[in-house]
């Protein structure tokens, strides 16, 4: 028994030789391809374009999606994706995982929604990491808000002309096309649709957000659509039935977050357990003071919690009956107990964690984007108090 | 031409380890097991052998308890054709192994027989040399290059002095150094296409070896703890210090 990122998962029965092996082999690629190279990338605001295909490579962006498109799906389940985001946390810089998994957002809307050509365009490519695809919900007039959104895309001809702005892009300043949620209708969630936008197009135009508090090494856009032209054909789904295409992108996203979330809980609890056994203060180790014991212990507790949790709906998911308020209500746990092990881990760490250049530092500062992006925590309880009809 | 290409399951090379309060052995219990490095770097030499198209057939084979099968399947994930697990449980010595060993040759007839030059838990580096001496088969020990030709190998060899290059007829042995190449990572499609790929089992009396016992093993103990070193006044002291304490000058 001990408390590092591996020791502190509880046991899980659904994991085989294969997710065994998916692990051993993620691991090795992160700890060789991309933890040496974070803070580089977190300084300069972005990832090397050469991180993608070797991510196509190993199976990890196709991991998923139909072989037909270049992915993998035959024999793939959750705990696969599990530990996909228990890796990309382990990296301690969310910016990375979430630039490189941002087709994870973008890319489904295509695959489920889209024309065959426009999906035979966009996918294979997407997936062997040579194009990107974003996803453009949030306008600068409100996020949470989908079904009031003001960007516009009216029909003339064979051509929707879409003028307006998204903004909080993630990998949107690298983006080939962006999914976007356009106004077609009157207004409300029934005027909504969905629409892939070349950013090639004319009319297109955008510009970097690149002060952040967290996330640096991953490239967020604010975007322009000035009377740009686009086929009908790019539609997503149905005209006006939009909101059903964004809709059903939600379970995952948000599951995936979790996932992220506990994983980086426990990232703060190996890094401070492993300062607290070296430190000492008062003539004995940080780790034999009764408080920071019980910091620590309050750490894992909830940690467990949280992993419990995250399997039962990861089960219910397998079985084919999500259940989008608990998962919505999951996603706050998460990230109530990432912000307790974040504050937790920094107070032992005390003035070492608050330099620049370790994990825990990082960690504290991406409490916020987890908790808010994907559905912030107070509209995911509202979310499941709707669904539970209070 | 078919290579055989020997796994062994070890404690995973980031694991630190630590003895059992008997003093026994070392404590493996909940302990991450993966394949040897060497053992990876000689699966990897196989494959692009096969992928360069001299080898036809690359066919792993790992001496071992059941759980070794995990790393057989490492083994075809990275791209071997077929596995060949020889089970046996317990600790096994070189010799036992490299008797196994020739027991798989023998079934298997490859052209070309690569295996790590060491394994990371005993670093007993011997199973190579011994199984071509069983074997009669030439061999390349230590090799950071492997070429085939016709019906040679040219390796070359990490020695003290530098690099020896030595010309094989085949079939022969080669032990794989760290430099001779870097193994890939194994994609999720071929873990996945791993758990198809056919895996047979024999015992050691199929093969005809009797597991027997040359070594025993009397105690396993932690090296022990450096002291905290000293800093000295001056270049003086240190010359003094090096004499008279350490001894290690005259």
């Amino acid at each position: 028994m001990s408390l590092d990122f591996d020791s502190a998962r509880m046991y899980n029965p659904n994991i085989t030789e294969s997710h065994i092996a998916w692990r051993d082999q993620l691991r090795r690629f992160m700890e060789n391809e991309v933890i040496p190279y974070v803070e580089e990338w977190e300084e300069a605001c972005e990832l090397p374009l050469s991180l993608w295909p070797k991510a196509a490579e190993i199976g990890l962006l196709g991991m998923g999606y139909p072989e037909e498109f270049g992915g993998i799906k035959e024999g793939i389940d959750v705990w696969h994706s599990w530990i996909v985001n228990e890796e990309l946390a382990r990296v301690g810089a969310g910016g990375v995982g979430a630039s490189l998994m941002v087709h994870g957002i973008g890319l489904p809307p295509v695959i489920n929604f889209a024309r065959p050509e426009v999906k035979q365009a966009v996918a294979p490519k997407v997936l062997a990491g040579e194009a990107w695809i974003s996803l453009g919900i949030t306008e600068p007039s409100g996020g949470s808000d989908v079904a009031n959104l003001q960007t516009t895309a009216r029909r003339e001809g064979n051509e929707y002309v879409v003028s307006g702005s998204k903004t909080f892009i993630t990998g949107g300043m690298r983006a080939n096309w962006v999914s976007t949620a356009v106004r077609t209708g009157g207004p409300g969630p029934g005027g909504v649709s969905m629409l892939l936008i070349p950013t090639d197009a004319p009319g297109f135009s955008r510009t970097p957000l690149n002060k952040k508090q967290g996330w640096w090494a991953s490239d967020t856009a604010t975007l322009y659509f000035d009377e740009v032209r686009v086929p009908v054909t790019n539609l997503i789904g149905e005209e006006n039935q939009g909101f059903k295409v964004i809709m059903h992108n939600f379970n995952s996203e948000r599951m995936g977050m979790a996932a992220q979330m506990e994983a980086y809980g426990r990232v703060c609890l190996e890094d401070a357990v492993i300062w607290a056994r070296e430190r000492k203060t008062f003539g004995k180790r940080l780790a034999d003071h009764q408080v920071i014991r019980h910091k620590v212990s309050a750490m894992k507790q909830k940690l467990n919690a949280t992993q419990a949790y995250i399997r039962a709906c990861y089960e219910q998911i397998e079985m084919g009956q999500p259940n989008a308020a608990d998962i919505a209500l999951l996603k706050v746990q998460a990230s109530e107990v990432m912000e307790f092990c974040a504050r937790e881990a920094m107070q032992i760490l005390g003035g070492a964690g608050y330099l620049r250049g370790n994990r825990i530092e990082r960690i504290y500062r991406e409490v916020r984007v987890n908790a808010i992006g994907g559905g912030s925590e107070e509209i995911m309880r509202d979310l499941a108090a709707r669904q539970y009809q209070l | 031409m078919k290579v055989l290409v020997a796994v062994k399951r070890v404690v995973d090379y980031n694991v630190k380890v630590r003895a059992k309060a008997d003093g026994s052995d070392v404590d493996l219990n909940n302990v991450k097991m993966a394949i040897n490095p060497f053992c990876e770097i000689a699966v990897e030499e196989a494959v692009r052998l096969k992928e360069a198209g001299v080898a036809t057939e690359v066919v792993a084979v790992s001496v071992g308890p059941k759980a070794c099968q995990e790393q057989l399947r490492t083994a075809l994930a990275l791209g071997a054709d077929r596995a060949v697990q020889v089970e046996v449980d317990g600790m096994v010595e070189p010799l036992v192994v490299a008797k196994l060993l020739k027991g798989v040759v023998e079934k298997e007839s490859p052209q070309l027989v690569i295996l790590g030059k060491q394994s990371i838990d005993g670093d007993n580096n011997q199973t190579g040399q011994m199984l071509g001496a069983l074997t009669n088969m030439a061999q390349g020990t230590f090799a950071s290059e492997v070429k085939v030709d016709g019906d040679s190998v040219t390796v070359t060899r990490e020695i003290d002095g530098g690099l020896q290059t030595v010309k094989l007829a085949l079939p022969a042995i080669v032990t794989t150094d760290l430099r001779l190449n870097e193994p890939r990572y194994a994609s999720l499609p071929n873990i996945m296409k791993a758990k198809k790929k056919p895996l047979d089992v024999f015992t050691a009396a199929d093969l005809g070896v009797a597991v027997s016992t040359h070594v025993t093993q009397v105690k396993v103990e932690p090296p022990a703890e450096r002291q905290a070193g000293v800093k000295v006044e001056d270049v003086a002291t240190l010359v003094d210090k090096l004499k008279n304490e350490a001894k290690v000058i005259a």
